[in-house]
């Protein structure tokens, strides 16, 4: 039997707060915009039931990606589950979810950037509409050159500010709950008839698309499965409190926001939050909800550069890309050409598209990752039962989480479907061409032996 | 079974992968919602000298509305009419669900055959 207890590699220092820490932080940009959308798609209980739901999509997603992850050591978190778990094709096309997530995650949170500089600029007295277009080149320009001199610093920072945009959310929901100000917030005037759910159940459906933007990317925390001291306690320990505390944070800013936003605007702003606290009539806020919509942004556009530059670097490392992309900066030690590269694309998405189409192909790449999770899992059982190698966390109640896991996929296919079912098979059918054009044509690059690292014994059935 | 030796792929085909790959991603991916084949599909009811009433806002709502800089219902208008369309064929449906379990039993079966390769390779060597 294989011990997967002794590894090599980087140095364990993470316990179970960092892995919270870290999951908060890639996710947290979720409550200051995208979310609200699925008000546009329901109405306001529409988007607070689809956030509960997809807060258990989410739970299911930590219990089974601990369990894998834990137990498969090598960096490089789903791609390498995939490797060496269901095959080549599986893991370039997990690999693909991974950098177009994280890339459109990007342009989403620049065209942010950009729409609140222009939002400012209206209040500060600027005449007309102020051109963003500089200020979300200016913003992936200057994160992908951080990015390019060495991420260590930035992302130490990126907890510092994170804090403070978690910070902010609380403090505008105390400042503004019905006990510091009685008359401020109008639930019930503002979602009284047709407000309520205005496209009935089907809108609840219908919102569950945009309920995975509260919690996208937390899975990124088990990628620290190799630098945790005690996986088996740490990894879904802070991954489900990270959740927990997503859906706390997530509830609380739907609570200020349809309290004091009609829902017809609420469905379709691009700072939620920062209209929040416009509307409190706190200068205090309006500046405390500025700087956290800008921190929120950049924080979680800094990591998204640096993951979908490692997973694009990892894919022409492993050769299932041109292997140029797999070089690595002489001095800086960066994945700098994978870096250089997805900027211009992350540019042309951010400064050319709306914010809802944008963020619905982040969406639809990490529900792809989803929808690979369990299938992954049932497989990973069946090659390797539990008798056989030596696990970091055995996740309970197998085969149910996963189960679950499909059949939430399956509603949130509905989901995007119901408006966006263009955009939902123009994304698939890019998958599907891409898949082939690995498998007829890239896959005689790669070097067979080396994609299955693991000292494990061979999977039964082969 | 012999170890497999991929061959050394020339910096020119190297150019060319990526040219394939960019041009993919931005074909079917960015183009189509350019040209608005793809995207969200949406209808305006439009109302003619729109007022906040006719608009079905109530008094707290339109409060809301001023504050939020819109004093003419107007100005609001396609904000408050523009809604999803959610009508939908069921043969639509079907075909959604076609491509999508279509795509990842085609995924799983392409997988395998390379996944054996690997496992032969790695085990059987």
């Amino acid at each position: 039997m294989a011990d997967t207890s002794e590894k090599v590699g980087l140095l364990r220092v993470l316990g179970p707060a960092h892995v919270w820490a870290l999951g908060v932080g890639i996710v947290l940009v979720g409550e200051y915009m995208g979310w609200n959308f699925g008000v546009g798609k329901g109405g306001a209980y529409a988007a607070l039931i689809a956030c509960w739901f997809a807060g258990i999509l989410y739970t299911c997603v930590a219990m089974i990606d601990s369990e894998v992850t834990s137990t498969v050591a090598a960096a490089g978190g789903q791609y390498t589950q995939a490797n060496h778990i269901v095959g080549a094709l599986m893991a370039f096309n997990v690999g693909l979810y991974l950098v177009f997530a994280y890339t459109m995650l990007e342009a989403a949170n620049a065209w942010t950037v950009g729409f609140l500089v222009q939002t400012v600029g209206g209040l500060a007295g600027h005449e007309g509409t102020l051109n963003d277009d500089p200020f979300i080149v200016l913003s992936i320009m200057f994160l992908a050159w951080l990015n390019y001199r060495g991420v260590l610093a930035t992302l130490t920072f990126n907890l510092v500010i994170t804090a403070f945009a978690f910070v902010a959310i609380i403090l505008l929901f105390l400042m503004t709950a019905p006990f510091t100000a009685p008359d401020l917030m109008q639930h019930a005037e503002l979602m009284s008839g047709q407000a309520a759910l205005p496209y009935g159940w089907l809108g609840i459906l219908a919102a569950m698309h945009f309920g995975l933007w509260y919690y996208l990317g937390i899975e990124g925390t088990t990628q620290a499965a190799e630098e945790v001291r005690s996986p088996a306690r740490s990894l879904p320990f802070g991954t489900l409190a990270g959740i927990m505390t997503l859906v706390i944070a997530a509830t609380l800013t739907w609570f200020v926001c349809v309290g004091l936003m009609p829902w017809e605007y609420l469905g379709t702003a691009g700072t939620p939050l920062f209209d929040a606290a416009r509307l409190s009539g706190s200068s205090f806020l309006v500046w405390l909800l500025g700087i956290g919509t800008l921190f929120a942004t950049l924080a979680s556009a800094n990591g998204c550069i640096n993951d979908a530059s490692r997973a694009w670097f990892s894919m022409g490392r492993d050769r299932y890309l041109p292997s140029w992309f797999g070089a690595v900066h002489p001095k800086y030690r960066t994945p700098y050409r994978a870096i250089i590269f997805l900027v211009p694309i992350a540019l042309l998405f951010a400064l050319k598209l709306p914010l809802d189409q944008i963020i619905t192909f982040s969406i639809l790449s990490g529900l792809l990752g989803y929808t690979f999770m369990p299938l992954n899992m049932i497989m990973f059982r069946r090659k390797w039962p539990l008798d056989t190698i030596k696990r970091g966390y055995v996740h309970p109640f197998h085969p149910i989480p996963a189960i679950l896991l499909l059949a939430l996929c399956a509603v949130t296919y509905f989901a995007v479907f119901l408006g966006y079912g263009t955009q939902l098979v123009a994304m698939v059918g890019f998958y599907v061409v891409a898949s082939l054009w690995f498998h007829f044509w890239r896959y005689r690059f790669v070097n067979r032996g080396a994609q299955f690292t693991m000292p494990w014994p061979k999977p039964k059935g082969y | 079974m012999a170890k497999y030796t991929p061959p050394v792929q020339s910096k020119l085909g190297q150019i060319i992968d990526v040219i394939v790959l960019l041009a993919l991603s931005i074909g079917s991916l960015y183009i189509p919602l350019i040209y608005g084949l793809s995207g969200s599909a949406k209808v305006t009811t439009v109302v003619e000298n729109p007022t906040w009433e006719s608009l079905g806002q109530n008094e707290a709502m339109v409060k809301q509305w001023n504050a939020l800089g819109f004093t003419d219902p107007a100005a609001a208008h396609d904000l408050i009419t523009t809604r999803f369309d959610y009508s939908f064929s069921w043969l639509n449906l079907a075909f959604m669900a076609v491509v999508l379990i279509g795509y990842f039993f085609m995924l799983i079966k392409l997988s395998d055959k390379e996944y054996r390769e690997v496992i032969s390779e790695k085990f059987e060597r």
